[in-house]
């Protein structure tokens, strides 16, 4: 078949370039993308979220994250999805306020993924938590087991779904971490909008490369994760909280 | 029950050859299949070869849909948004038709004459991405 002779066209391209230049060349096979090969378990993805730059009455993350995945339906606000809101913390002794969104956490252990009936909650490799809307069937168990209120459910029939987001009526969904731009090398929909909005006060990347920028700033700093208490290790971590 | 599975396939494939060839198959109206917008490359038509294409493109977006959603590995080969890209063309007011609004959208022509019903587009989208350009992946040259 065609599949195959192009892979093994490829592949005798690529092993006769190694053999000329194999210091450039295997330097940037490793930098490039491989959309085309499996996620690796090597790999976890994650966000920082400094609270101390997140302003309160800011929503650029919310209205990228509408625009992106299409959010846009006109139903009742009781049955709106949700994949990100900003919560607004106060201690109550010093009245000190700070302002953060809330997403899927992708936790090591999600609990989504174990109460599913279907198989249609799982985490991939790489540590993000999707919904195969494929095979959910809607019993919103996983909605249930969320400790972050993380999902929500489609009510309606929707239509103009965005080509890399399908979403449709009864099957479950949350934030999906913008997967499509993550395996081609582009950051969530969220960060670049509050980049923009030149607050930073989100960063993503590899938990598990030393040499990501995630990584280095959780080994300086401390941060912490929402509830602790349940030792789900969730991939989004909370600095000034 | 895999003969009859067989069968089934097997009058499938022969009706929809009899819709391509033009063969008439009474009171029934032929399906009108648009034309893609290019070609794959010089030599082959689709990312397959057509006949290919035209009785297993089913078998590809399952697999590949698997690969993808599971394993993140995004070929634009064999996703659905490429054929869409590819295969969904205006109408004559330059509006893209979406599959519930009109017969004659890529996917529905032949499935409607097939009735075989799908449900793809109850999440996905039937419409082309608007700033498509036609990259449908790599091309082969040689």
């Amino acid at each position: 078949m065609n599949v195959s002779n192009q892979n093994r066209r490829d592949f005798l391209k690529k092993s006769a370039a190694i053999t000329i230049a194999p210091g450039v060349l295997l330097y940037s096979i490793s930098q490039a993308h491989h959309t085309e090969r499996p996620v690796k378990s090597t790999t976890r993805w994650g966000m920082l979220i400094d609270t101390n730059k997140c302003i309160n009455d800011c929503t650029a993350c919310l209205d990228a994250c509408t625009e992106e995945h299409g959010l846009t339906e006109e139903v009742p606000i009781e049955i709106k999805p949700v994949w990100i809101r900003k919560v607004t913390l106060r201690d109550k002794q010093t009245g000190k306020e700070s302002s953060l969104p809330i997403m899927c956490q992708h936790c090591e252990k999600p609990p989504c993924v174990d109460v599913c009936p279907t198989g249609a909650s799982f985490k991939r490799d790489d540590g993000i938590v999707l919904v195969d809307r494929h095979i959910c069937i809607g019993c919103r168990y996983c909605m249930m087991a969320c400790p972050y209120k993380a999902r929500s459910f489609v009510h309606e029939a929707l239509e103009n779904q965005k080509p890399h987001s399908p979403r449709g009526k009864g099957t479950v969904e949350a934030c999906n971490f913008c997967v499509y731009r993550i395996d081609t090398g582009v950051g969530p929909a969220c960060i670049e909008a509050c980049e923009t909005a030149g607050h930073q006060a989100m960063i993503y990347g590899d938990i598990n490369n030393p040499d990501s920028e995630i990584h280095k700033k959780l080994k300086e700093m401390s941060s912490s994760v929402l509830r602790p208490d349940l030792k789900l290790n969730p991939g989004v971590r909370y600095q000034g909280l | 029950m895999k003969i009859l599975k067989f069968l089934g396939k097997l009058s499938c494939g022969l009706l929809l050859a009899m819709a391509v060839n033009g063969v008439s198959a009474g009171e029934v109206p032929m399906p009108e299949i648009p034309k893609a917008k290019s070609n794959f490359s010089a030599e082959q038509s689709c990312v397959e070869p057509t006949d290919f294409m035209r009785q297993r493109h089913g078998l590809f977006l399952k697999h590949y849909r698997h690969d993808t959603m599971r394993r993140g590995m995004r070929t634009l080969q064999h996703s659905l948004v490429a054929c869409i890209n590819c295969h969904v063309t205006a109408d004559e007011s330059g509006n893209y038709p979406t599959v519930h609004q009109s017969s004659k959208h890529f996917c529905r022509s032949c499935h409607t004459y097939a009735a075989v019903n799908i449900d793809c587009f109850q999440c996905h989208t039937s419409k082309p991405q608007e700033s498509f350009s036609v990259d449908i992946g790599p091309v082969q040259s040689d």
